[in-house]
């Protein structure tokens, strides 16, 4: 496939990790952003690859593992009304609230479907005036646009049955509160490429300056990323701390200036809990006031659910990066992808799915374990 | 929650209904059938869970095989339920190596279902069971009320003969065998999937329902008895079929990634969704595990019938991981390619 398979061949991919080898002088600590960049990883190996010149830890990029349950649980409230068609993304489905999870509400004879933009679930609620439509708004920048969009157009067409649940957040926050955390290994990192064809790098600039950690924005394939890790290997070695385009076949400086404007316009910066980070000031996006009548929380008066969060799973951890999946006592065991204790494990960025999905045999065999 | 809190909830056991991943082919299914029918149904023939259930009558064995086929839409390019469901069940006789010699089939009609729709699916029906040689022998009508049932649902049983000489079977693959696969992967899935309402991207990409009968009587007549298993990777995709077959074989299985054959249509509609091709069904694509000594005249058997012109060989049966499948990567990497619990989920972005 052209533009794809260019990036997957794999004689450009090993002459690279022979230049990242050759280039580290030490073992650099670097942090993938995005789930997706995290599943590349793992499903290609390349973290054992790299072993020696640089440790790839995964980051917080995964827009379902980052959902607070308290969101989940606002989510399976608004699924199980009878007056409601809840529509989100595939794989929130399956991601544990604090008693079920959507796939659950919808055996039990909740209106829960799958949609692959927001403007479908638009369109149902346009072809369903006698219901409340919702759609479940998750995400980084990456999704804001289209978001966005679907709110704005409702209103435009005065279609008033169709609100959203809002737990989007943005990235760079997210970085400085990896970098502000005491234990912080984190020498460099991989922006996610996506989130940069809408944002651009703007706001990595201050960030790099501030912690003097090299930032590079990289795609999602494996010569992208290996091209990525070279960079920002480079720039380690050489002592600068920049902000670097590995992506620039999508991403420049600025971004997708219409894309930005429309987040701008619907959406403004509000705090945010995530999911093994606690809340963070700004880091989130939320309806502005002007579009509060599309605010599914408003809307359903939802401010009210709190919900306790058990310890069991080390969520948290991963997602700072602070522990591999394999090294939390849950894992595989009492935590598979059929009965989760986290989103991570249930994600198709999760990075305990892909250790769980890709990794497995590896780990078998690390211990010596046939099966 | 403060910032040292971590936020994740209990395990939840869902043990009290059915939910639609029990229909996926994955683990679910798998524990559905473990669960809930074996230990009531459960015989020396069925717990052999294959394709088709081999039985004594007098004078040798037969094959019988049933399945049921609730697909919507109800017609999608390059078929609809009812060539769909002839093809399904000729193709798991076919998998056990019979030789289907008649068909039945059941169905569970809407109110409300136009005839002009009905006759379609009964045309393009009558034209599968034609073209394969083989007859409906006999059939049963059920009408429910509107809204009980999507449109209709279709439930066809087949009987087959069996060649004593000729027996495939999950259980029966080798350390060495060769994986050959007849044709490109993820057809059928991601046509049915373009076609659902709600997904609406422009594609051309057809279903590759069809019988495979050809291509079993190809290789039982060229590669006979060193092919050992058979499997029409169907729902669940590749993956999940030889997984079955690791399982039931008690061998590991290792794959090629720089040997899949996806169509780029196919791709790059799985790459949009987030879906990967291995899991997704197809309706007109075997799975064969042989011996070595056997590939090579399996190889040209398939590739003399147009349906397996494209054949190739994924991989091959190996000494380590019994019961797990394995991919060996482009860049030279090992991963899991394991059963999945559900279907696939696409994803956000």
């Amino acid at each position: 496939m052209k533009y794809l398979s260019e990036y997957r061949d794999p004689a450009v991919a090993l002459a690279l990790l022979g230049r990242i080898t050759q280039t580290a002088t030490r073992r650099w600590v670097l942090m993938e952003v995005c789930g997706g960049q995290t599943h590349t990883i793992v499903r290609q190996g390349l973290d054992q690859l790299l072993e020696g010149a640089v440790e790839m830890i995964h980051g917080p990029g995964c827009p379902v593992c980052v959902t607070p349950l308290e969101q989940i649980d606002k989510a399976l409230a608004l699924a199980g009304r009878p007056d409601v068609i809840f529509t989100s993304f595939g794989d929130m489905l399956r991601v544990p609230g604090s008693e079920c999870d959507l796939l659950q509400v919808r055996s039990r004879g909740g209106a829960v479907r799958i949609v692959y933009s927001p403007l479908d679930a638009l369109d149902i609620a346009a072809a369903h005036p006698d219901k409340e439509v919702v759609f479940f708004a998750v995400g980084f920048e990456t999704t804001a646009p289209a978001n966005a969009m679907a709110v704005w157009r409702a209103r435009q067409l005065g279609i008033r049955n169709f609100s959203v649940l809002v737990s989007h957040v943005t990235v760079p926050p997210a970085i400085s509160a990896v970098l502000d955390a005491p234990d912080n290994r984190v020498q460099g990192f991989l922006a996610a490429g996506h989130v940069c064809t809408v944002m651009g790098w703007t706001e990595y600039e201050p960030l790099a300056r501030r912690y003097r950690v090299p930032i590079v924005v990289t795609g999602f394939e494996p010569v992208d990323i290996l091209e990525g890790i070279l960079m920002a290997v480079r720039q380690l070695e050489e002592g600068r701390s920049e902000v670097e385009n590995q992506y620039a076949r999508a991403v420049t400086r600025s971004g997708t200036v219409p894309a930005r404007e429309l987040v701008a316009r619907v959406f403004c910066l509000v705090d945010r809990a995530w999911r093994g980070l606690g809340v963070i000031p700004r880091s989130g996006l939320g309806l502005r006031e002007e579009f509060a009548a599309f605010d599914a929380e408003v809307r359903f008066g939802l401010g009210s659910i709190r919900v306790a969060e058990p310890e069991e799973c080390r969520a948290g951890d991963v997602l700072r990066g602070k522990i591999k999946p394999p090294a939390c006592a849950a894992f595989g065991t009492r935590c598979t992808p059929l009965h989760p204790l986290g989103a991570p494990m249930v994600s198709s960025e999760g990075a305990c799915a892909a250790y769980y999905n890709y990794g497995r045999y590896r780990v078998a065999a690390a211990e010596g374990v046939a099966g | 929650m403060t910032a040292t809190a971590l936020a994740c909830p209990v395990p939840i056991v869902e043990t009290e209904r059915i939910q639609l991943g029990h229909g996926s082919g994955g683990s679910l299914s798998a524990a559905l059938i473990r669960n809930h029918f074996l230990p009531h149904f459960g015989n020396p023939v069925l717990n052999r869970q294959a394709d088709g259930a081999v039985v004594s009558v007098p004078g040798g064995e037969v094959v019988l095989s049933t399945d049921t086929f609730v697909v919507s839409p109800l017609e999608f390019p390059g078929g609809n339920i009812g060539s769909l469901a002839v093809h399904g069940t000729l193709n798991d006789l076919a998998m056990m190596g019979g030789r289907p010699i008649g068909l039945t089939a059941g169905f569970v009609l809407e109110e409300g279902l136009p005839f002009i729709r009905l006759d379609r699916i009964i045309r393009a029906m009558a034209a599968a069971a034609r073209e394969a040689e083989v007859p409906i022998v006999a059939g049963d009508t059920k009408v429910v009320e509107r809204g009980k049932a999507d449109g209709l649902y279709v439930n066809t049983t087949g009987l087959g003969l069996l060649d004593s000489a000729f027996r495939p079977s999950p259980e029966r693959g080798r350390v060495g065998d060769l994986v050959l696969v007849s044709g490109a992967l993820g057809r059928h899935g991601m046509a049915v999937m373009a076609a659902r309402e709600g997904l609406a991207f422009e594609t051309t990409i057809t279903s590759d329902s069809a019988s495979l009968c050809p291509l079993v009587e190809a290789l039982r007549t060229r590669a006979g008895a060193g092919v050992h298993v058979l499997r029409d990777p169907t729902r669940g995709g590749l993956a999940s079929a030889l997984n079955e077959i690791a399982l039931a074989s008690g061998v590991g299985i290792e794959l090629e990634e720089r040997a899949l054959l996806v169509p780029s249509d196919v791709a790059a509609a799985c790459e949009m969704l987030g879906l990967d091709p291995l899991y997704v069904a197809n309706e007109g694509v075997l799975a064969a595990l042989v011996a070595p000594s056997a590939a090579d005249a399996a190889l040209a058997a398939l590739r003399s019938h147009p349906l397996g012109a494209d054949a190739w060989v994924a991989g091959r049966v190996v000494d380590g991981h019994p019961g797990m499948v394995a991919m060996r990567t482009a860049l030279g990497g090992l991963r899991v390619v394991d059963l999945l619990p559900g279907d696939q989920l696409p994803r956000i972005c």
